[in-house]
């Protein structure tokens, strides 16, 4: 294929280009959206954002050989909301990576099954965490990606993929616990 | 201070990631780490709670109507005007198909078979004319068997057979996916000596069936059915190198 048609937009794209990108891309969608929704925040900006990115893989379609089309379709959506979230929330990215360097307090099963049957707590958990641990959360326990096709959309070696999951649920189940005890505590108070 | 393999391979096992000889020699680990077995069981316990929350949220209407739009649907195309090819194109290739339908019928009275049987070569000698348009001819571009065969894993619900005929006269050129008659198919590619031959393939659940052979436009088809599966080479080779493919491909 050419450079020149690559570069060109979606208005290029025939019926038969269009037919292959309702067949393989467009099946995606709640994919695109779930995976907006949890690296935004916002349904709207969500919501916003999963256009955006659905344009770019229309326009990028010609470049799209084969393979994994969800993977390919989710990293576009990654780049997309970091791309926003870098221009409009700078803050949401400074905090990204710091590391924990402090002995973290065993979690026990009970205390975690208890903190974690509250959809309500679960959310606000999940969106706690730095976006670079909420996504692969989300790409693997929602998505039920692999660790090759996380590693794809997020341009990430396998082995660091599983270190980040590593580090995600460990301050996920902190984030529960903690929050689940401060609940009890609370609640405690006002009898 | 757990046991370090909580923040590594511990994650691997529970997404099940690791290697059958890994995910032993891990299993072997639990029986004398109490600190791994905790942590697996916790990592199970949020694994649960976050799939039973039902916190996947799948695209709005709003949103899914609004790619649609953009994909240019014709009731939304006055919004976003440049989505869509100029009119004329529609024409040019309605009035191409028109010409070869009529061509066919009326040049080629002796072609033989039903008239759903011609409208399908119809189909698909138009199918063969877009495809030798630039950029048009392959979706992967590859010689080998093994690389065309695993990329239609996927993409079809049925597995196409592939094979490299180089040694016969009819290397592999690549694969691609097209629609005819509204029907997704499998297309492979073929070269003979300098032209090229489209194999289009479906499955079907009508008997087997002995090739039946016509042309239309300058192009030579010839279908046949074989396992479930249907066939039609079409390309402009002589009849006879395409009745040679229909044999190997046969086999």
């Amino acid at each position: 294929m050419s450079a020149g048609v690559e570069g060109k937009g979606w208005d290029v794209l025939d019926s038969q280009d269009r037919a292959r990108f309702e067949q393989l891309v467009l099946p995606h969608l709640d994919a695109a959206f779930n995976l907006s929704r949890w690296l935004m925040h916002g349904r709207v900006d969500a919501e916003d954002v999963a256009q955006e990115a659905m344009m770019r893989a229309l326009r990028f379609f010609r470049g799209f050989h084969g393979g994994d089309a969800r993977a390919w379709l989710l990293q576009i959506v990654r780049n997309t909301c970091y791309t926003w979230l870098e221009k409009n929330r700078s803050v949401d990215l400074t905090t990204e990576f710091d590391e924990e360097l402090h002995p973290q307090p065993s979690v026990t099963p009970e205390a975690l099954a208890i903190a974690g049957d509250n959809r309500e707590r679960l959310t606000r958990a999940l969106e706690e965490l730095p976006a670079r641990f909420r996504e692969v959360l989300v790409l693997r326990e929602l998505e039920g990606c692999s660790y090759k096709e996380i590693a794809a959309i997020t341009s990430a070696p396998i082995g660091t993929v599983m270190s980040a999951l590593a580090r995600a649920r460990q301050r996920l189940q902190r984030v529960l616990t903690q929050s689940a005890a401060q609940h009890k505590q609370e609640a405690g108070r006002e009898l | 201070m757990s046991c370090e393999l909580t923040q590594s391979v511990l994650h691997g096992y529970l997404d099940g990631e690791l290697d059958a000889a890994r995910a032993a020699d891990f299993e072997r680990h639990l029986i004398s780490c109490p600190d791994c077995v905790a942590a697996l069981e916790a990592n199970e316990n949020l694994r649960s709670s976050l799939q039973r929350a039902g916190l996947y949220e799948r695209a709005p209407h709003a949103l899914r109507q609004a790619v649609q739009a953009q994909l240019g649907a014709p009731a939304r195309s006055s919004v976003i005007p440049m989505r869509n090819p100029a009119p004329w194109r529609w024409l040019a290739i309605a009035a191409t198909f028109l010409l070869a339908v009529f061509l066919g019928w009326r040049l080629f009275p002796l072609l033989r078979g039903t008239s759903g049987e011609t409208a399908l070569a119809s189909a698909i000698v138009d199918a063969h004319l877009r495809s030798l348009q630039p950029g048009h001819l392959e979706d992967v571009q590859s010689t080998d068997q093994h690389t065309v065969k695993p990329w239609f894993d996927g993409k079809l619900d049925f597995a196409p057979p592939v094979h490299d005929f180089v040694n016969e006269g009819f290397p592999l050129q690549g694969g691609r996916l097209d629609v005819v008659h509204g029907r997704t198919v499998a297309v492979l590619v073929y070269a003979r000596r300098k032209h090229l031959v489209n194999v289009f393939v479906w499955p079907t659940t009508e008997p087997d069936s002995e090739p039946l052979s016509g042309s239309q436009l300058g192009y030579h088809w010839i279908d046949w059915r074989k396992a479930g599966m249907e066939m039609c080479a079409v390309s402009d080779v002589t009849p006879d190198d395409l009745a040679e493919l229909q044999h190997l491909l046969m086999q």
